[in-house]
């Protein structure tokens, strides 16, 4: 991947700027914190990027987004960054731990989450999301770890947001195994499933912003990161990549986000 | 009745060769201890149960325990990818895995119900995903007094369930505390159960929040300080994160893998051994 003006991908951060991950992880907190103000509090975060994105919200927004892993922590609030949801800093930090069995079906299935945070392997352009086997299920070229609690969540979150680097590799026009649903094959499949969500609206990656486009139910990039092109965004899409109009550019990251990004990593 | 035995004598009696066995804790409390002493004893044959089999559970597969996997994910939590379960299902390497996917809130649906005494359990779930066509043990079925489709999953009762926890008193009685996972449905699905202990008192003083197994829904209990390394026992131990990074280089080769529990496990008498080789 080619360098962009002011962000280094997978780099160090050169001094003055910013790695595209940071643009990445900065732009979702952003978004969690929006959601946040809207009333919409109660974040379900998977490990690795969503944990990172959310507990920087959680460092930057006021209302403070609420965060609930799926190992039953609820209101967790870690003073460093977990590597795993089960870590003990989650449960000791949280308002309220609870059982596996009750934290998917009082909690999620209850319908008290209103956003689920998501990563995976694979996103297709209906915003569906393999994280099980790379190929074919019974002769896999790589066994992935599997859906875990993604399945859910996806169904039974007031709203999901993804969070990917986009490649081509990861970014396919279908999902070698649909481990959670998106919006299916697209217009109408959602209310078919009796899925009570509202599906993926929105897709945070490295290079930008993808929303839903409500009538086709499919992902559009809305904006782009500073000193990303269109091109850039679709040579990392497998699918043929459509673009809102008009095409916006997020803002470049702030002092006080990347400082707290930076100083969260560390602790 | 509890029974308070060494490990060795709680797995040799409880843990038998083609046995259902769940070994339960997620992220914490994890069964180390148990893990190994059923590798050092040679089980062949076994089904193994857990919706998150990471490190442990890589180690009964790659040192060739198991032909049977029933899990919703199985990974090295924060790392990446369980190597030795990637080796077992891509090539199968030491012998085939059989596995049987669901997904956490199916998993723990089914442990449930297991603990209830019902055939199975419903939830919202699955429905869309390529999970159904792959896992028999996903089925629909029709709400009775609404018409709704709903999914049904078959109750999870293992032969035996094997978990950590903090202490217990000298009846067997078991407390554990801070994230308690499935571990309680996942024993009162079991026909037998082995509780390891970090360590055994004369009272159990009350701990808001935490979980009491009575000593009579146990079968054994055993002090196993530091049992669950190189996950952790809050109030106790630190998770081992370290190790878990660690774990990834040894576990890719086949080779550094098997060298790894020789040296560990079947050297080891038991897991006081390990824990002085370890350092922890």
């Amino acid at each position: 991947m080619s360098e962009s003006s002011g962000g280094v991908r997978g780099a160090e951060p050169p001094v003055g700027g910013w790695t595209t991950d940071e643009l990445m992880i900065v732009n979702a907190a952003r978004r969690l914190g929006a959601l946040a103000a809207e009333g919409k509090r109660v974040c379900f975060v998977g490990i690795g990027l969503p944990s990172t994105a959310a507990n920087l919200a959680r460092r930057l927004y006021d209302p403070q987004p609420v965060l609930v892993y799926e190992s039953g922590c609820i209101g967790s609030k870690p003073r460093s960054l977990p590597l795993s949801i089960g870590d003990g800093e989650l449960g000791e930090t949280s308002d309220a731990v609870v059982g596996v069995p009750e934290i998917f079906a009082y909690w999620l299935q209850g319908g008290r989450v209103d956003v689920g945070f998501l990563g995976g392997a694979q996103l297709d352009r209906f915003g569906n999301i393999n994280s099980t086997v790379i190929g074919a299920y019974d002769r896999p070229r790589t066994r992935l770890p599997g859906a875990g609690g993604a399945p859910e969540i996806a169904a039974s979150a007031g709203t999901v947001m993804v969070i990917m680097r986009q490649s081509p590799r990861a970014f396919v026009e279908r999902c070698d195994f649909r481990s959670s649903v998106g919006f299916g094959d697209g217009p109408g499949d959602r209310e078919r499933f009796g899925l009570r969500g509202g599906g993926p609206q929105s897709v945070i990656t490295d290079l930008g912003v993808l929303v839903v486009d409500p009538a086709t139910c499919e992902l559009v990039m809305s904006a782009a990161h500073p000193g990303v092109s269109r091109e850039q965004c679709v040579e990392a899409t497998g699918w043929e990549l459509r673009f809102s109009e008009p095409f916006g550019a997020t803002t470049a990251p702030t002092d006080d986000e990347l400082g707290a990004l930076r100083r969260l990593q560390a602790a | 009745m509890a029974e308070l035995t060494t490990l060795d004598v709680a797995v040799a009696s409880n843990v038998h060769d083609g046995d259902t066995v769940s070994m339960e804790g997620f992220t914490h409390l994890i069964p180390h201890a148990a893990g190994h002493e059923i590798i050092r004893q040679g089980r062949r044959g076994l089904h193994l149960v857990r919706m998150t089999p990471d490190l442990v559970y890589d180690q009964l597969i790659g040192a060739g325990c198991a032909t049977r996997l029933t899990f919703s994910w199985g990974g090295n939590p924060g790392v990446g990818s369980l190597q030795r379960f990637r080796d077992a299902v891509e090539n199968g390497w030491p012998q085939p895995l059989e596995i049987e996917e669901h997904s956490h809130a199916g998993m723990a649906t089914r442990y449930a119900a297991g603990a209830a005494g019902l055939p199975f359990g419903v939830l919202r779930g699955y429905v869309g995903t390529d999970l159904v066509a792959q896992t028999t043990t996903i089925k629909t079925i029709e709400c009775p007094f609404t018409g709704e489709a709903l999914a049904a999953v078959p109750a999870l009762n293992p032969d035996v369930t094997v978990i950590h926890a903090q202490r217990a008193d000298r009846h067997g009685n078991v407390q554990l505390w801070g994230l308690v996972g499935v571990q309680k449905e996942a024993v009162l699905a079991a026909r037998r159960s082995i509780v390891t202990v970090e360590e055994v008192v004369d009272e159990l003083p009350a701990v808001p929040g935490a979980v009491v197994l009575p000593e009579w829904v146990v079968s054994s209990v055993c002090e196993v300080p530091g049992g669950a390394h190189p996950s952790y026992a809050l109030g106790y131990s630190v998770r081992d994160n370290a190790f878990y990074r660690a774990w990834d280089a040894v576990s890719k080769d086949r080779q550094a893998f098997s060298d790894w529990i020789d040296e560990h496990v079947m050297a080891t008498a038991g897991f006081g051994e390990y824990r002085e080789l370890v350092g922890v």
